[in-house]
């Protein structure tokens, strides 16, 4: 349960969505991610360390670079976590549409 | 199978997007949310208010198992009958503030339809604390019966 309540952590933060979305594009060394911003090296290196924790990016050595790129199970861990939220909305409507059959069978 | 109801909620965004598809004529499934009656049997909730209309405003409150009451409510800025609501809804007891809701009623066929409910929260950390709502309580509720369990064994 720890490691779900980080995920959304993990997305919370504006500069980590960015890399998700650059990685969702592409796959890309630490030194490309990080030329896309303002920050430190360091720093965006500190941002990747979370993703790759929270099981959100997977790393893949190629030559003498690694490329990091978006970890489709991770990504299904957030889909999850909305599954509830779907179910009881679902259950509602379907309570909606039950009533409402009846309803019209009484006209 | 294709889901009846979905939930699009893109990463990082403020707002979510839910459809549903229903087996009702377009003018039962708008008229599930003009009756006072009939919003209390599938929101399983009171309605205390209900003024479908431009500046008209509601109020729903909801009484959990153990007997705690959650007011709901929020004001409307359109209501065009078979066609749209467009309203605010806030939980009254809680800190996430109001929410902006754009409902779209549609008829698909004479005896199917279609609603989209648009949500759009404050911020996303809000958005995702509320997705996140009905998997906590999923959790607590989980918890509360393990408690209860251990309680009985003592």
């Amino acid at each position: 349960m720890e490691l779900r309540r980080d995920v959304f952590q993990a997305i919370a933060d504006p500069t980590r969505r960015v890399i998700l979305t650059l990685l969702a594009i592409q796959a890309m060394t630490p030194g490309a991610i990080a030329s896309k911003f303002d920050s430190s090296r360091q720093t965006i290196s500190k941002h990747i360390q979370i993703l790759t924790e929270c099981d959100l990016l997977k790393q893949e050595q190629s030559g003498r670079e690694i490329y990091y790129h978006l970890n489709p199970q991770g990504m299904k861990e957030i889909a999850d976590f909305i599954e509830p939220f779907r179910n009881m909305w679902d259950d509602r409507f379907n309570k909606l549409e039950s009533i409402m059959k009846n309803y019209k069978s009484d006209q | 199978m294709e889901r009846k109801t979905q939930v699009h909620a893109e990463l990082g965004k403020q707002e979510i997007v839910i459809t549903r598809e229903f087996d009702l004529p377009l003018k039962l499934l708008f008229k599930a949310y003009e009756e006072p009656g009939i919003v209390e049997q599938w929101m399983g909730t009171k309605v205390l208010k209900l003024e479908n209309k431009k500046h008209g405003s509601f109020q729903f409150e909801t009484t959990d198992p153990m007997g705690n009451k959650h007011p709901f409510s929020g004001t409307i800025h359109e209501f065009v009958p078979n066609k749209k609501i467009t309203r605010t809804f806030e939980m009254e007891n809680a800190d996430f503030g109001a929410q902006l809701e754009f409902l779209e009623f549609e008829d698909l066929d004479r005896n199917t339809s279609k609603l989209t409910m648009h949500v759009i929260y404050r911020s996303v950390e809000i958005r995702d604390a509320i997705l996140k709502l009905p998997f906590a309580q999923g959790i607590n509720m989980a918890h509360n019966r393990l408690q209860e369990i251990v309680n009985k064994l003592k």
